[in-house]
């Protein structure tokens, strides 16, 4: 980015601004784009989310404002944004305020690394991974901070369990992310990507079994993180009301929602970029317009493949008790983590340049995988009493 | 071994469950959107003895009050007086206020003709508390006085069919249909 910023400072239309004025403008119309960029896909993940949601659970779900229910967010976003604004008499005014944007800040801050191109990318920090786990903490503030500043036991009890769940998981995420570090050398996540490769058995994910296993360890931490099902217990409607966003209406409830589903896309993005090849493409074409159009659809198609891939956990699983979801973690997660990570060292000093018939054994692992899943499916369906139709639309 | 058994359990099950939610995603929902319609009014397609709104067949009410009484919260207000010349039940006033109704029931149990009872219907909203009374009796009319023997008239014949049946599936319910 800084580079378009200088041609443009000393070329383009920006000739005669001064440098810092210049870097603010290019900074400022990133930051807008990428605003509306989330905006657009937090808001159309709401409404994906609850008719696949539906779908799972034979409902049909929100079908009635525009086509299929497409702009149903619109239409929410939109009556949350009217709805009066209240702050609770005994809350903390200053803190209850700024608490849904300090989430939101925490949240919005990882779009500057995350590389929807080869060149689309705002920012390609030395440090893109690190500067990832540390932004996402900022949601903990706010969470907890929103919990704390509503002056309320629900909201209180939320805030503890999000900020205990999301500090604990950061451990085995952490690890997780170190393995594929380990693999490339770079915290960048370009550098993560240039060293994968556009077919799926140069991918990350089917480079070693360590990978492998590191893989899903860092989907279900990120999920975890993210407090989505089965580890939303910081907003288990049926315990906590709505968690740390109790006493939140309006707008302010709104930004947190958004976190929420916006974090979805993060999650995926960053799975994309370690495990799945991000942006790599068949070198088909040289032209650079069609390349990076193409480069951002598959990062895309992938990294919302796994915020689907979310929804769907969503309508499988039930949610953990806080004993349960402690365990998995501290139990499981962290030793299966830090042997892992071992394994991985081990295998690295074994095969530092990665081993083919390793990659093209796992990958072929992951398509019987996949075979024997579909056939649980189709086996599923055959039992299936409801008239099976694939048409998504009804 | 419990350690590793939870392991490989959990990714078994989780497998097998993602395999059927994903079945369920093709599949036809069960449920229809509200308003859409199906191929029979919704209302057809309800148990007879369906709690929707309530119903008063005023030509076969014995004004006997059994109902107002039965009902816990006071929704009905009768109002029924005896003309001194002809021995005659009057019904002057017979409402029923479908905001305070809780639809339990209980008024049509000890309705001796299966007068009073609930429809089918449920689409009752409306804009004002007002007009969610509603009120039967239009004009002063002569309360129902049970004939000896089968009914004969034709207009209330089949009310009172209607009616005992309803009360019939009160005492034994899911014999008839």
């Amino acid at each position: 980015m800084q580079q378009l910023a200088d041609s443009l400072l000393q070329t383009g239309f920006l000739q005669g601004v001064p440098t810092e004025a210049g870097y603010a403008l290019v900074i400022a119309f990133f930051a807008f784009v990428l605003l509306n960029f989330i905006m657009l896909i937090a808001g159309v993940t709401s409404w994906l989310e609850r008719r696949v949601w539906a779908r799972i659970q034979s409902r049909v779900g929100p079908n009635r404002v525009g086509p299929q229910g497409v702009i149903q967010w619109l239409a929410d976003g939109i009556k949350n944004i009217m709805k009066e604004d209240i702050v609770p008499a005994e809350a903390d005014r200053p803190l209850f305020k700024a608490a849904p944007y300090l989430a939101m800040m925490g949240f919005f801050a990882t779009f500057a690394v995350i590389p929807f191109g080869d060149g689309l990318v705002v920012a390609d920090l030395n440090v893109g991974v690190l500067y990832i786990t540390a932004v996402t903490a900022l949601v903990v503030v706010g969470i907890l901070m929103a919990g704390w500043a509503s002056n309320n036991k629900w909201a209180l009890l939320g805030g503890i369990r999000s900020a205990a769940q999301i500090i604990s998981y950061e451990i085995p995420a952490g690890i997780a992310v170190i393995t594929v570090v380990l693999f490339t050398g770079s915290l960048s996540m370009q550098t993560i990507i240039r060293a994968q490769g556009w077919a799926p058995w140069d991918w990350f994910l089917f480079a070693n079994p360590f990978l492998c296993i590191a893989s899903f360890i860092f989907f279900v931490s990120a999920l975890a993180e993210g407090n989505r099902t089965p580890f939303d217990l910081p907003e288990a409607e049926s315990e906590l009301v709505a968690g740390a966003f109790t006493e939140y209406s309006g707008l302010r409830n709104l930004l947190f929602f958004l976190v929420e589903w916006g974090n979805l896309y993060v999650i995926g993005a960053l799975y994309t970029t370690m495990f799945l090849g991000g942006w790599q493409i068949p070198p088909i074409t040289e032209q650079p317009v069609i390349q990076g159009a193409l480069q951002f659809a598959t990062f895309f198609a992938k990294s919302y493949f796994l915020v689907f891939v979310a929804m769907w956990i969503r309508g499988t699983l039930p949610r953990v008790r806080v004993d349960q979801l402690m365990t998995l973690c501290w139990k499981y997660l962290v030793p299966i983590t830090f042997a892992n990570l071992i394994g991985a060292m081990i295998w690295f000093v074994l095969f530092p340049n990665g081993l083919a018939i390793m990659r093209f054994a796992m990958f072929a692992l992951g398509v019987a995988v996949t075979i024997y899943f579909f056939s649980r499916i189709l086996f599923h369906l055959r039992r299936a009493r409801p008239r099976l139709r694939l048409n998504p639309i009804s | 071994m419990g350690y590793f058994n939870n392991i490989r359990e959990t990714i078994r099950t989780i497998f097998e469950g993602m395999a059927i939610t994903a079945s369920h995603l093709v599949r036809e929902p069960y449920t229809v959107q509200y308003p859409d319609r199906i191929d029979l009014p919704i209302q057809d397609t309800l148990p007879f003895r369906y709690r929707g709104l309530l119903d008063v067949d005023l030509e076969i009410c014995t004004g006997c009050l059994a109902c107002e009484r039965a009902c816990p919260i006071d929704c009905i207000v009768i109002e029924a007086e005896k003309n001194k010349q002809t021995k005659e039940m009057i019904l002057r006033r017979f409402d029923i206020d479908l905001a305070k109704c809780m639809y339990c029931g209980l008024c049509s149990e000890p309705c001796p003709t299966g007068s009073i009872h609930h429809t089918p219907e449920f689409e009752g909203a409306d804009y004002s508390l007002e007009s969610m009374v509603r009120r039967f009796v239009k004009a002063p009319i002569p309360a129902y006085k049970p004939t000896k023997g089968p009914e004969t008239d034709p207009e209330i014949a089949p009310l009172l069919t209607r009616g005992l049946r309803y009360l019939d599936e009160f005492a034994s319910p899911g014999d008839s249909k």
